[in-house]
């Protein structure tokens, strides 16, 4: 007899009563492996150091099938130069911050604690809060190195280049859907996603995106045209581009000169020394680079000549635009293609407003708001912000590198310092970040936020397929309902009725608090915490990324210890944090 | 104005939320049911003492509203036909030409007037309505045109243009526990704020046949007070500790808005979302459809105190089987529509309410093979009635039989309304200034409408 019939004998004497305790058995065991290595501190596992990350960029490459690279090579860089280089940048613009707050008689808040700037960097970078498991991984490095460690965590983690890839997607094209079968997003971000992840210099993804050719499926990066397709009878449309350039890669707003020169002094264009009211002719010359791309049937987008032909306000006939840009001709190369020409100028190393423009909108992705005004709101003729123009020439000094960017902005003082103060804080000292400005959550960081509190673990692409499911759907039902703020997403909003009613009573923090064994903290937390003091611990640390004040633990120990339903007392504590507007802003 | 840009000289300084501080949302208290979370049992049970200052602070907010109120009130029902409408099968039938297709004619009250044969109540109502004939746009694609119509303006990637309602409810202070700007059965369109700011996007609710969403505590009162009282007397007031001066009133408006959110929940003004309420009779004839029902609660809903009410049809995209589509959609619209203004005159709202009935364009005069019509914004049908529009009008006309290739479409469309112009006409039929000039965040000069009003359809 073969040992399985033995076995299939002995399983068919067990009573079905025996057959379910067995089966719960296996359940509780299953969940206990899954969550005992993060209700506790872990034993001590492999900590990637800031010189690992950096010789790390060749194997997130073959991770990610991506052909080697034949530009500058920052993976060979000496990890220490790279570092004393970075830390050189920081301690200078540090400098000339702290100079202006003193020259304004602003006090600057003290350093923020290690985990509220790990969660500024979570926020910042993969949108969602840090998980349990992160934070008692992170426990096991010496203080002072946890926040550099959860940066280079962070770079090399899927969740980085995937919601920098969407985020920047919005920026270069928009939330719209477009014209059907020639515009594909999902694959433009895609393969965004994948030129994050190996850390392509700016420059590079500047230039492919502007002189972009071939199929739309095949070559991603035509979309940033064939988004513009549906308003312009399935040609690239020179006007929306323009005026997408104009923001996006130059920092400029130059819209109302497609129709009218400038009467309100609000658009000065030419160069610094002799700037000049800007004029519809310049918002024409620049779409006229546009006009170039042409469709060819199956062949997609290709070269082509400029033929681009405008009547202008108060003229009685159309004339043909030559391309030209609004300021800094000179820098512009002799090159055939007129969008190669383009390329090349906004990429110039002397083009500083388009590296400003691009340090602007990093800037604004990681501190949730702009710099100024607008992200895209810099005129030539403002007055000096040494901060932005020393992070661009920062940037274009080493070679365009959005990883070491992200570096130096996050390692300035303006990032790391507290949201509080024992002085009284005044809008002005967030205006000079002279403390750590208060910023709602995007919808899609609130709902991240939501997800990874309940997850005592973190939840990625290596999380089981139903958790994934599970979070994308109800995400998008949640950003939904929440309101998306497309492409405006950088811009300030405060908290509405609606999405107070939503987080009170809505369906995602409903199930996300719930007591649910198999899937929630909440219930975790209730049957392995060893008492209630850790429970709360755990409970703030989970939602809030913090240790309970002394005031706060206390509170919610006298509620555990005289409430009558646990389960319950634990679903509302839950319930609280995720109601607190602490979760839903960055501080 | 420009945003001076030389504050402290080197940085500047980010215009943030200061505006909607200054129009912070109040509410005035209400009577709660047994059914809902009460706000006696609120206090009773928690007696916070935050929450007994917030509502002490909405008690003080309402008086000095209610000395702020001296616009009278207008109110706007947009029933709004998603996909695109046939012209020729709703208010611009052609029959027996070229392009007239199988839809009829029938005659109205108003001499000459002659609407399809697919809306027989409203055209027993046309006496009270008038018609644009003459609409024409320079969008041809759904999203970009619904944004066009509804903001007045075409889609531009700088700023994001409010919605009617937004305009509308941003010029009023006075507050209702529920929201002013509602859209009902919203598919991807609601009203938004836009540069207005969120608070103005209108508030979602589907069929008024299911209750309104996360409205309902999903715990018991007690409960729920005690979760209030957790909230803001401990996790937030320590939020609070040594950050940003009145965080609440200056920044987050978190409290208040939860607050106002509290009040909704347990405000009897929420039956007005409750159609069951009326006579079976009367549900009967705005139909039992959820555009029907939705018709019925807009009514309801402009008598608790909402100012604008969108209520949307989808269905209306017929590039395929054009008649079958354009029936179906005319058979829920009939009823709701003719109902609907025979009641906002029976309950004396119709004076004050302005109802605009369309979509984001028309349909081609040409039938394709799929015997179905295409995309058309040169020369579509909007109706208007009520507040400020005069009664049996028809203003510009399409022809019967256009040239479809002409290289001007509009040569063959009499009178010609753009959709800034009928925004303008809007306006000022609410009472509104079209030449208002509204700043934008970042200090842009937008005119609230940059058209000319069509001053023959106004009463």
């Amino acid at each position: 007899m073969s040992g399985v019939s033995i076995i299939f004998k002995n399983v068919r004497h067990l009573s079905m009563k025996t057959m379910r305790w067995l089966w719960l058995l296996g359940l509780v065991v299953v969940a206990f492996r899954y969550l005992s290595p993060s209700m506790s501190d872990q034993q001590a596992r492999p900590i990637t150091t800031w010189v690992e990350s950096v010789r790390d960029v060749a194997s997130i490459r073959r991770e990610n099938h991506l052909p080697h690279r034949t530009v500058t090579d920052r993976s060979n860089q000496n990890p220490d130069q790279f570092r004393e280089s970075v830390n050189h940048s920081i301690a200078s613009i540090n400098a000339i911050h702290q100079t202006h707050l003193k020259n304004i008689g602003l006090q600057s808040a003290e350093e923020g604690n290690w985990l509220t700037i790990c969660r500024r960097l979570s926020l910042a970078l993969v949108g969602q809060g840090l998980s349990l498991e992160e934070i008692r991984s992170l426990q096991n490095a010496p203080e002072i190195e946890r926040v550099d460690i959860h940066l280079q965590n962070l770079f090399k983690d899927p969740r980085y280049h995937n919601y920098w890839a969407e985020r920047w997607t919005r920026y270069l094209v928009g939330t719209d859907g477009g014209q059907f079968i020639v515009y594909r997003r999902r694959r433009f971000r895609i393969w965004l996603s994948e030129v994050i992840a190996e850390n392509r210099p700016y420059d590079e993804i500047v230039r492919k995106l502007l002189t972009a050719e071939g199929l739309w499926t095949d070559r991603p990066e035509v979309n940033f045209y064939t988004a513009t397709f549906d308003s312009n009878n399935g040609e690239a449309d020179p006007i929306r581009l323009a005026s997408r350039t104009a923001r996006v890669f130059l920092g400029l707003r130059i819209d109302c000169l497609q129709c009218h020169d400038d009467f309100l002094g609000n658009v000065n264009l030419g160069d610094r020394d002799q700037i000049r009211e800007g004029k519809q002719q310049d918002f024409h010359q620049l779409a006229a680079f546009f006009s170039a791309a042409k469709t060819n049937g199956l062949q997609g987008l290709k070269k082509g000549f400029s033929n681009y032909k405008y009547q202008y306000l108060d003229a009685k006939e159309e004339v043909t635009v030559e391309p030209k840009v609004p300021f800094a001709e000179h820098l512009m190369p002799d090159l055939k293609d007129p969008r190669e020409r383009l390329a090349a100028w906004i990429t110039h190393e002397e083009n500083h407003q388009a590296a400003v423009a691009a340090v602007s909108h990093v800037w604004a992705l990681i501190f949730g708001k702009p710099f100024g005004e607008a992200v895209d709101d810099l005129p030539l003729d403002r007055s000096s912000q040494p901060i932005l123009d020393e992070l661009a020439k920062d940037f274009v000094a080493h070679q365009f590198d959005l990883r070491r960017l992200i570096t130096v902005i996050t390692g300035l003082k303006a990032f790391r310092c507290d949201s509080r103060a024992d002085f009284p804080i005044t809008e002005e000292h967030e205006d000079q970040y002279a403390v750590f400005p208060l910023m709602q959550l995007r919808p899609e960081q609130v709902a991240g936020a939501i997800i990874q509190a309940s997850r005592i673990k973190k939840t990625d692409r290596d999380s089981s397929l139903l958790l994934q499911f599970i979070s994308f759907t109800s995400t998008n039902e949640f950003v939904e309902r929440f309101g998306d703020r497309g492409e405006d997403e950088l811009e300030p909003e405060n908290v509405t009725i609606s999405q107070r009613l939503l987080m009170m009573n809505g369906k995602m923090v409903r199930e996300s608090i719930e007591s649910n064994p198999i899937l929630n903290t909440t219930a975790h937390l209730a049957m392995f915490s060893k008492d209630d003091s850790q429970l709360i611990e755990s409970a703030y640390l989970c939602t809030l990324n913090r240790f309970p004040s002394e005031n706060e633990h206390q509170h919610f120990l006298k509620r555990l210890q005289t409430g009558k339903n646990r389960n319950q007392d634990v679903v509302d504590l839950m319930w609280v944090l995720t109601n607190s507007s602490e979760l839903t802003w960055n501080h | 104005m420009r945003i001076d840009r030389n504050r402290h000289n080197e940085f500047p300084v980010a215009e943030t939320m200061k505006n909607s501080i200054q129009q912070q949302e109040t509410f005035p208290l209400c009577n709660a049911d047994s059914h809902r979370f009460s706000r006696r049992a609120l206090l009773a049970s928690g007696g916070s003492a935050s929450i007994l200052a917030s509502i002490s602070k909405a008690i003080a907010n309402e008086e000095d509203n209610g000395s702020k109120n001296k616009l009278a009130a207008k109110n706007v029902i947009l029933l709004w036909l998603e996909g695109g409408p046939s012209q020729l099968e709703t208010f611009d039938p052609h029959p027996g030409g070229l392009f007239g297709g199988d839809t009829k004619a029938i005659t109205t009250p108003v001499p000459d007037l002659m609407i399809s044969e697919l809306l027989p109540q409203t055209a027993e109502i046309m006496q009270h309505a008038s018609l644009i004939r003459s609409l024409t746009s320079k969008e041809g694609d759904h999203e970009r045109a619904i944004y066009n119509i509804k903001s007045g303006y075409r889609p531009d990637p700088t700023l994001i243009h409010p919605s009617i309602g937004a305009v509308l409810c941003h010029e009023e202070s006075v507050q209702a526990e529920i929201p002013r700007h509602i859209s009902i059965i919203p598919r991807n369109s609601p009203g938004r704020g836009g540069f207005l700011g969120a608070k103005y996007d209108a508030f979602k609710v589907n069929d008024p046949a299911r209750p309104v969403p996360d409205i309902r505590s999903q715990v018991s009162n007690e409960r729920n007070a005690r979760r209030i009282d957790d909230l803001f007397s401990v996790v937030e007031k320590e939020f609070q500790r040594g950050r940003l001066q009145k965080l609440d009133l200056q920044r987050t408006l978190h409290q208040s808005s939860t607050d106002a959110a509290l009040k909704m929940m347990s405000s009897d003004q929420l039956d007005a979302f409750d159609v069951r309420k009326e006579s079976a009779s009367l549900r009967d004839s705005f139909g039992d459809t959820p555009f029907g029902r939705g018709c019925l609660a807009a009514v309801r809903l402009l008598e608790a105190g909402s100012r604008c009410v969108e209520v949307t049809l989808g269905g209306w995209d017929s590039h395929v089987t054009n008649h079958l589509l354009q029936s179906a959609g005319c058979e829920t619209l009939d009823p709701a529509l003719a109902s609907l203004i025979k009641l906002l005159q029976e309950r004396d709202l119709f004076e004050s309410t302005l109802v605009v009935c369309g979509g984001e364009f028309g349909r081609t005069p040409s039938i394709n093979p799929a015997e179905g019509r295409d995309h058309w914004p040169h020369g579509f049908s909007m109706l208007l009635a009520g507040c400020g529009i005069g009664r049996g009008r028809v203003y510009g006309a399409t022809a019967a039989e256009p040239k479809l290739d002409a290289p001007n479409p509009l040569e063959h469309v009499d009178q010609p309304v753009t959709i800034s112009d009928l925004h303008a006409t809007i306006y000022r039929a609410l009472g509104l200034s079209s030449d208002l000039e509204y700043q934008t965040p970042i200090g842009r000069p937008i005119k609230r409408s940059e058209g000319k009003v069509i001053t023959e359809i106004l009463s």
